[in-house]
């Protein structure tokens, strides 16, 4: 398959079944041919057993014992496919309320993301909070799928409709580039073919669009961000004297040559050589992961982070972030936390809660003070050291933080720094 | 088109070489699960680029049924040569002695699930805190769930509907005394995906892959290659088959299937036109529907 040049595309789908979210990613897979045929007789099998007509496509991406017997997606589920050309990464999450944090999840390495929405009932509460998800989660690119159009007789008014719905949220949200497509999932209209039901839809089907979605600038090229992993010091007679600074490149270009400062310590130096493996490079750009090795033998370690002198993330101690909260145990306004940032690993407290966000109404709540599993709130953290950042809208990798609950060790909180 | 942009097999090994630093630099003691299969040739691969020219600081980890292909151990010691990497053995074999778990019965005994004792108690042994595998999402249901680093409990059993979540490139590794964490740095790739890489770097891979003349007896839908360890039923035939496998595990449950396949392009050609997936070769996985989210649980691979 001529598939070396071809481009790796990660999308995210939020919804629940009732969306036709499950069938649409079955009749993706099926008709893109991705599904094998032991998969295709086991799911007939199961349709048959469970009295469907026909094959239901929708039970191809069923997952754990739990999720099968309920009918519903507790957790983020990958699946792949390929066409010839590109790779597909679907993040499959659930779309209820109380899976926030999964779609969030799916949501933060997204190149795209495809909102549901079902002909019959237009713009609800949920395409709301998908879509907010999305935007804050600045996922560039928005496929809105209007789907069962066969149960309103492939209207092309109320199509129409509902894209002018849609606008009014999406002029309110941070959307750049939304595609809007009229299909049925169950009968394949507009997935994977064309839709000879719908002759007054001139757009392209949805995989087409995929296919197509211009992605190469998704990831900052202008901020060269380069946080070291590790240090490679080979202990071999032969390479004795290399010290490699090992990491990706999360965003922008670095050559041989560039003048580079590495932060917080300020020491400034150039690069000598761009290494990865047994490959020297002129130049390196994200997400490569690569060893750089410097002119001048300067103290760096994990945590550090390359950067170009002249274009610098802000080094700060405090800032705002829009906390999205992923744990069962609510938030201790006041306590610490440990928060990672790229490689960085620093101690943490919420100082202040701005505001909450209703997700649903996409409106600011300045009364309620808490934040419990799935809230959505702008807060001021405080670090133990200052942390190398950008704002998240600039730089998705250099924008981002966790919290970890040191009591338990889980994963608490998501941030984008705003 | 800028050409600042990677292709997809160039994005998914930086993506797994940022797991396996990421690896390094969280755990005191992480080990590569080697079983001598494709995918963890590719992970072991990837371990000796991310840290180039220093030597990969993860040591090999083979659990050993005692059902092994020959030529898989012959493969590993020669790989565990070049590398000047330490090779750990959790023999299974040693467990049944121990009386720690008993060997199934019957015409379809595998030692599959016994080597989930195996492996906790050698993880436990060598005070390992991150076993890296080369599980795949694209090959189970259950392991479509899986995380790059997905925690174990104190008694090695993962909870998928308690995972942490995962968010960009931030990856938690933090554990308490006695847990551990499995890390799976080739998640994102398909079984093409493995195979068009194997081809590009040109890597070795065990002999088995490749077509070649074997006995085998037709069983569950496969060819099971006849050994020691192979009880025959009274209306099975043996023959001569060319053949060749898609993965390998226990020789007893690895089925192989007819192909003349005997170059990496020429698998990279056959497995692009296959209608099958490659664990329905393999009985360990037809046992119910949830066979594998099963094993998981209870800390299988």
């Amino acid at each position: 398959m001529e598939l070396h040049n071809s481009q790796l595309l990660r999308f995210t789908t939020a919804g629940s079944v009732d969306d036709g979210k499950s069938t649409l990613i079955g009749r993706l897979l099926y008709d893109s041919k991705s599904i094998f045929e032991d998969q295709l007789s086991s799911i007939e099998n199961t349709s048959k057993r469970k009295g469907h007509e026909g094959v239901d496509l929708a039970l191809f991406t069923d997952g754990l014992r739990d999720e099968r017997e309920q009918g519903i997606t507790i957790d983020v589920a990958y699946r792949y496919f390929t066409t010839p050309k590109r790779k597909f990464i679907i993040a499959d999450t659930p779309g209820h309320i109380q899976y926030t944090r999964n779609m969030v999840t799916g949501a933060s390495t997204a190149n795209a993301a495809i909102i549901l929405i079902d002909a019959r009932n237009g713009v609800i509460e949920q395409t709301k909070r998908h879509s907010f998800i999305a935007s804050l989660l600045q996922i560039p690119h928005i496929i809105v799928c209007v789907n069962k159009m066969d149960l309103v007789e492939y209207s092309e008014k109320r199509f129409n409709e509902i894209v002018e719905e849609f606008e009014v949220i999406s002029s309110k949200l941070m959307i750049k580039d939304v595609h809007f497509i009229p299909i049925s999932a169950l009968d394949g209209d507009n997935v994977v073919n064309r839709s000879e039901n719908m002759p007054w839809f001139s757009g392209a089907p949805m995989l087409h669009t995929l296919e197509t979605l211009h992605i190469s600038s998704d990831i900052n090229k202008v901020d060269a961000r380069f946080p070291v992993q590790t240090v490679i010091r080979p202990q071999s007679e032969e390479h004795r004297d290399y010290r490699g600074y090992a990491g990706r490149l999360e965003s922008g270009i670095l050559r041989v040559g560039d003048d580079i400062t590495v932060l917080p310590s300020g020491f400034t130096s150039k690069i000598k050589t761009i290494d990865c493996f047994e490959n020297t490079y002129q130049e390196a750009f994200a997400p490569m992961s690569v060893s750089i090795t410097l002119e001048n033998d300067i103290d760096i370690s994990r945590g550090d982070m390359i950067v170009r002198t002249n274009n610098q993330p802000t080094c700060s101690q405090e800032f705002d972030v829009m906390l999205c909260w992923l744990n069962n145990n609510s938030a201790r306004p006041g306590a610490k936390y440990s928060i990672k940032h790229t490689s960085n690993d620093q101690k943490a407290i919420i100082k202040e809660i701005v505001y909450k966000m209703d997700i649903n109404a996409i409106e600011r709540n300045n009364e309620d003070k808490s934040i419990n599993m799935n809230d959505i709130c702008r807060v001021k953290i405080r670090t133990t050291k200052p942390l190398m950042i950008d704002e998240y809208r600039d730089n998705r990798m250099t924008g981002s933080i966790i919290l970890v609950d040191d009591a338990t060790n889980e994963t608490v909180a998501a941030g984008m720094v705003i | 088109m800028n050409k600042y942009y990677l292709n997809y097999l160039d994005e998914l090994e930086s993506e797994a070489i940022f797991v396996l630093r990421e690896v390094a630099a969280q755990f005191e003691n992480p080990v590569i699960l080697f079983s001598g299969g494709k995918d963890s040739i590719v992970v072991t691969y990837l371990a000796q680029k991310a840290f180039y020219p220093a030597k990969m600081p993860f040591a090999l980890l083979h659990v050993d049924t005692g059902h092994n292909f020959p030529e898989t151990i012959e493969f590993r010691d020669k790989l565990v040569n070049s590398l000047g990497v330490q090779l750990l053995v959790g023999s299974v074999q040693d467990s049944i002695d121990d009386g720690r778990v008993a060997e199934e019965k019957g015409k379809n005994a595998s030692r599959n699930v016994l080597q989930i004792t195996t492996l906790l108690d050698t993880v436990e042994k060598y005070k390992i805190d991150c076993a890296i595998g080369g599980g795949r999402r694209d090959e189970e249901k259950a392991r479509a769930k899986e995380r790059f680093f997905s925690h174990r409990d104190e008694f090695g059993q993962w909870d998928p509907k308690n995972q942490r979540p995962e968010l960009w490139n931030l990856f938690n590794g933090k554990q308490f005394k006695g847990e551990h964490f499995r890390a799976f740095p080739i998640s994102n790739w398909t079984e093409m995906d493995v195979w068009n890489y194997i081809n590009r770097e040109q890597l070795a891979i065990p002999s088995l892959y490749f077509a070649h003349e074997r006995e085998v007896i037709w069983r569950d839908d496969a060819w099971i290659p006849l050994s020691e360890h192979i009880k025959l039923d009274a209306n099975e035939v043996v023959s001569t088959k060319r053949i060749r496998f898609r993965t390998l595990g226990d020789i007893t449950i690895t089925g192989g299937i007819e192909s003349e396949a005997d170059t990496l392009e020429k698998i990279v050609d056959e497995v692009s036109t296959m209608r099958l997936t490659e664990r329905g070769n393999r009985s360990d996985d037809k046992r119910s529907e949830s066979a594998m989210e099963d094993r998981k649980r209870e800390g299988y691979f």
